[in-house]
């Protein structure tokens, strides 16, 4: 039950085996072979101490929040708004109130989207994106385009998978209210240089958005030193569990800002005349919440900075060198995204081999990663592929994957010679 | 489950050299057949006699399955009426997708598909072309889509 977590003594080597032994999952074997899960990025495993903790409050803490007067729902409550302190910590906000549970980043953004934006835009108004946005933070901006006559500007990538920076500065006028871009690309890796765009944004006098989707698994996002306005991760990708995510938003702003969804716990009072909203940040938690998620997100992030995130870096830039050097030695392999920064994130095409094909003889060998558009149909555009594959690290990824990865696409190559 | 019983020879073949590939020009009817999940394209043309295919094209760009489909699916139905097409068609959906179903001696070289029927993921890359074609005989829009 009381799983120790991996904790590593620091100045010692960081030990991927123990890691892995905290993740059940990584133990199945698939089509008889070891499985090696190299899509972290679509969705992280969980370790045990997240299985567990969610157990935990599954067996002995339940009831619905923010309700009863009774001592279970109390119990309940403390969990559930211990998670959102902890959520708190972890990004370095100034206060619990500026930190909204969500379905996920997807939902998050939608927020911003259907509440910040939909009330404040209008004609002439323009939002600001990059090239290398995954679809959720593009088509809800599209949609608020639509209903306000906003207009959704992009900025380009080079051949690298890099922003071009020079034209996104170039597109930033005061027209300019609000850019939100990825901290970390999905599909092709590349870290964008956050500071740089933050910075931007500000002196044209825009509010920022970043998605931190990719980021918050492999780096420390600190918000005081980021200075964005909002800020949006799922728990999914942190090694919690799904249905969870954060909208971070400073309070100034969330302030402003009409609720989105109606319903129970996001009101004070209401009569058929005249309802009156909650206060942050329950003014946009309408509904019963993920009691569950949220307390298996705080237990992923403890279970993250336990191994400590500086050192999971370490490791999967590491694993990241070492798969890059491996595959660029495969005849034929073309890795798409070669940004000069990048997170544990490989995309590459075969010749000969269409991705989708790829993914199957992969899977055929233990192999697991992503096949397809990575729900980023503009990047693959841009390097006219309908598809890449996509191998991508986390904290229990090691060197038998990558071996594994290497001697599959050298099946591959095999079967369509 | 063998990677083999996939990509047998034929579809192997059929992928590496397409048959019938192209666009005709002019055509008595085109369609267009999208799978958004992989991003498979294809456009299928046909001319016409009576209620005979004469000729058809197909071009694209899509994963070995859904071009060999494609390439063993017009080398089959060309010449056929419409009516033996759609017995065809109904043969080869039960092939991808019936376990216990056997594969009739009628289906020729298209029976070398039957192996998709381990891959699930995979049935969408050989309907494609078939979905495709029934819109092109008019019995469905001008554009299909697997989703």
């Amino acid at each position: 039950m009381n799983a120790e977590p991996a904790r590593l003594a620091a100045g010692m080597p960081y030990d991927v085996a123990r890691v892995r032994a905290d993740f059940p999952v990584l133990a199945t074997r698939v089509r008889g072979k070891r499985l090696a899960f190299l899509d972290t990025a679509a969705s992280a495993q969980r370790p045990l101490q997240v299985i567990e903790a969610v157990a935990a409050y599954e067996r002995t803490s339940h009831a619905n929040v923010h309700r009863g007067v009774y001592q279970l729902s109390q119990r309940a409550t403390d969990a559930f708004e211990g998670a959102r302190e902890r959520v708190r910590r972890f990004l370095n906000a100034a206060s619990e109130r500026e930190v909204i549970f969500t379905r996920g980043t997807t939902e998050a953004i939608n927020l911003v989207a259907q509440s910040w934006a939909r009330s404040t835009l209008g004609p002439g108004d323009e939002i600001l994106i990059t090239w290398m946005e995954h679809h959720a933070n593009i088509v809800p901006w599209q949609m608020v385009c639509q209903q306000t006559g906003a207009t959704l500007k992009v900025a380009p990538i080079d051949r690298r998978g890099e922003l071009r920076l020079d034209a996104f500065r170039a597109l930033l006028s005061p027209r300019t209210r609000l850019v939100a871009f990825t901290a970390v690309s999905n599909s092709l890796g590349t870290v964008l240089p956050a500071a740089e765009i933050v910075a931007a944004a500000r002196a044209v006098g825009a509010l920022v958005l970043v998605d931190a989707a990719q980021a918050v698994p492999h780096e420390r996002v600190d918000l005081r030193a980021l200075d964005c306005d909002f800020l949006a991760f799922s728990g999914h990708k942190l090694y919690g569990p799904t249905g969870i995510g954060v909208l971070w938003g400073r309070e100034a702003v969330l302030r402003e800002m009409p609720p989105w969804q109606g319903g129970g716990d996001m009101i004070l009072t209401v009569s058929f005349e005249r309802t009156t909203y909650n206060a942050l940040p329950y003014k946009f938690e309408a509904g019963t919440p993920n009691i569950s998620g949220a307390i298996g997100l705080a237990a992923a992030i403890d279970y993250l900075e336990g191994l400590g995130i500086e050192r999971v870096h370490a490791h999967e830039q590491a694993l990241l060198q070492r798969a890059t050097a491996a595959l660029g030695r495969i005849p034929g392999l073309t890795i798409v995204g070669q940004a000069a920064r990048k997170a544990g994130v490989i995309s590459f095409t075969l010749e000969g081999v269409h991705p989708h094909d790829l993914g199957t003889i992969l899977d055929a060998e233990g192999v697991a990663v992503r096949a397809g558009h990575h729900c980023a149909m503009p990047v693959m555009d841009f390097f006219e592929v309908a598809a890449t594959a996509r191998a991508s690290f986390g904290c229990y990824s090691d060197e038998a994957d990558l071996e594994q990865l290497v001697a599959a696409l050298g099946h591959a190559r095999e079967v369509f010679g | 489950m063998d990677l083999k019983d996939l990509y047998r020879d034929v579809i192997l073949d059929h992928n590496k050299r397409p048959r019938n590939f192209g666009t005709l020009d002019p055509a008595d009817s085109r369609a267009d057949g999208h799978n958004p999940l992989c991003g498979d394209r294809l456009t299928v043309t046909v001319r016409m006699d009576g209620d005979r295919i004469d000729d058809i094209r197909f071009e694209g760009k899509g994963c070995a399955i859904s071009t060999a489909s494609a390439s063993l699916m017009t080398e089959a139905v060309k010449g056929k009426d419409v009516a033996s097409i759609a017995r065809l068609r109904d043969m080869v959906q039960h092939a991808l997708t019936e376990h216990d179903y056997e594969v009739p001696g009628e289906l020729g070289k298209l029976a070398a598909l039957a192996g998709v029927r381990e891959f699930p993921a995979r049935v969408k890359c050989a309907t494609l072309c078939w979905h495709t074609l029934d819109a092109a005989l008019g019995a469905g829009a001008a554009t299909v889509s697997t989703e």
